[in-house]
């Protein structure tokens, strides 16, 4: 199918506007090609996840890009990279891998993106695209937020993809962008037997957003006859449903934009599947993500939190548990921001009483994506599914999930400390 | 037989025939062309050369990169045959051929002629979409 093209579209193909704009035109119409659009359409800004290292391959591109004389034609974030490249010491693996993925970095910056190195772009205050704006934003968690919570729009755009958009200004008409694909076709619900003190905690959302992904597929669901669900919850169920399945957008009624009412989430048409998730289904979910094996009292190594990148107001929380305490001198707490979030007025206070309890503060990257915890044969907690999910593969660690309550308090103990009563006893 | 086209080539090799689906990141070593998934039954096939017939893509938006990795490393793919439309797989396939000027077909099949190809079985691919099995 020929995508039709206007004169700027047509000039930026030609190579006019230089041989790296017309590499990223190329893309684009690729795009347009597997998406089987007719147009494109104009974005206003992108969110660029091309500037993690994964070889040769990645800096040779945007050498292409550079030589090429592109620059991005919409404001544009980054997401993490290799490295922190604010705490440099953080980083345990060899000089060599540091000095590549520090140069992909700083070659993304070149193109006129801005470095917030996050995967949480959605957290700072001058990046957040209001409801209704056309965007392309790769990173699976940011694109999930972004057209469920926030009600902007975006593809599931990747690699390559997204910087092509960002320097084209234009992505396809097709699929997320378009009215008819953001309805709802499945609608899933919490069974009776799910208690409200689960619901009141942050561990459930987690562990929803995974059984969620596998429900979905690539489908839209709408979660059904749950409270007003606020951010940081969100957060966390877009990451884990962006993990277990292909999801892009799901609706909560009553608690993001596109659904007031089920009638609105599901375009005013009968769902194709109405699903209820029973405890035992979430339970069997949670320890799945515990591949640790550790029972109570057993020692542990590391805590992780903050993935996706963690919030002022989770800052806040997690100082909170800390309550005054110090780490364990054998466990080492890291909690992952953004620079963004982490040099904000607000989340001083916070970031100053995790640092006076012993906890690292990292940011730019994740823990899961390269050397940067202290090698432990012992188990590593975290409160987040998307961690849980990566960090077996990706680093080798034993994981085990658990709330964030009972995170910290490991981390204070240095053993694994379970919260009684959070799931019903079992 | 033909299929969509998701980014054009010719190639010919044998059928490798994955049974779930596969992501690049966190599942193919570029170094290789090893499926390094713990979590995948085929743990340990060689990609290199073959012609991959999955369901779909699967996961990360980093697979267009470990694709193109593979491509300059030599140990990708002879061509990728799908069930949907995946445009990670497809871009991946395009950089690597803007870069270093080796095509990889990548093409949506029917169920139905994705279902017939058999395991081990040879392959020619032609421009345009056209799938051959020898």
């Amino acid at each position: 199918m020929a995508v039709a093209l206007d004169d700027r579209e047509r000039a930026m193909l030609a190579g006019d506007l230089g041989t790296g704009a017309a590499l990223a035109m190329r893309l684009v119409l690729l795009a347009a090609d597997v998406l089987r659009a007719e147009r494109l359409i104009p974005i206003s800004r992108a969110h660029v996840d091309s500037c993690l290292h994964h070889g040769q391959a990645s800096q040779d591109f945007v050498d292409r890009l550079l030589d090429g004389g592109a620059q991005v034609g919409v404001p544009t974030t980054l997401n993490v990279g290799t490295l922190d490249l604010l705490h440099p010491e953080l980083w345990r693996g060899s000089a060599e891998a540091a000095a590549r993925g520090r140069r992909l970095m700083e070659s993304y910056r070149s193109l006129g993106c801005r470095p917030t190195f996050t995967c949480a772009p959605y957290q700072l205050p001058d990046a957040r695209p209001q409801l209704g704006e056309q965007v392309a934003w790769a990173e699976s968690n940011a694109i999930v937020f972004c057209n469920t919570v926030l009600g902007a729009r975006t593809e599931r755009y990747g690699d390559f993809t997204d910087i092509a958009c960002a320097i084209a200004g234009r992505v396809p008409d097709a699929g997320l962008h378009r009215d008819e694909a953001r309805h709802a076709s499945i609608v899933l619900r919490l069974a009776d037997d799910v208690p409200p003190s689960l619901v009141e905690s942050d561990v459930l959302y987690p562990v929803l957003g995974i059984v969620l992904g596998r429900v979905a597929g690539a489908q839209v669901v709408a979660l059904d006859g749950l409270p007003r669900l606020d951010e940081d919850r969100l957060k966390a169920v877009c990451a884990a449903a962006a993990s277990s399945g292909s999801v892009a957008m799901f609706h909560v009624v009553g608690s993001t934009p596109e659904a007031p009412t089920l009638e609105a989430a599901l375009g005013g048409r009968r769902p194709e599947r109405e699903v209820e998730v029973t405890l035992d289904q979430l339970r069997s979910a949670r320890d799945a993500l515990s591949t640790g094996g550790a029972e109570p009292g057993d020692p542990i190594g590391a805590v992780s939190l903050g993935t996706p990148h963690a919030s002022v107001t989770e800052l806040a929380a997690i100082a909170e548990e800390l309550d005054g305490g110090h780490v364990a001198p054998e466990v080492e707490l890291l909690v992952s921001t953004s620079r963004g979030v982490m040099e904000s007025e607000a989340a001083r206070g916070p970031i100053a009483r995790l640092r006076e309890a012993g906890a690292e503060i990292l940011v730019d990257t994740c823990s899961y994506l390269g050397p940067i915890l202290r090698p432990t044969p012992l188990p590593t907690m975290t409160d987040s599914g998307k961690w849980a999910y990566y960090a077996p593969g990706n680093i080798g660690a034993r994981v085990v999930f658990g709330s964030r309550r009972e995170c910290v308090r490991s981390a204070l103990r240095g053993t694994l400390w379970r919260d009684p009563g959070l799931w019903g006893g079992r | 037989m033909r299929g969509q086209v998701l980014f054009d080539g010719e190639a010919h090799g044998e059928a490798l025939v994955l049974r779930e689906p596969l992501s690049m990141w966190g599942g193919l070593d570029p170094e290789t062309g090893v499926l390094i998934d713990a979590h995948h039954p085929q743990r340990g096939a060689v990609l290199t050369d073959r012609v991959v017939v999955m369901p779909s893509g699967r996961g990360s938006s980093s697979s267009s990169s470990v694709l193109a990795e593979a491509i300059r490393t030599g140990h990708a793919p002879a061509a990728i045959l799908l069930g949907e439309p995946d445009l990670i797989l497809a871009v991946g396939a395009a950089v690597g051929h803007e870069l270093y000027e080796r095509r990889i077909p990548i093409l949506n099949l029917e169920a139905a002629d994705l279902a017939g190809i058999r395991d081990g079985a040879a392959l020619r691919i032609g421009r345009g979409g056209e799938v051959e099995i020898a």
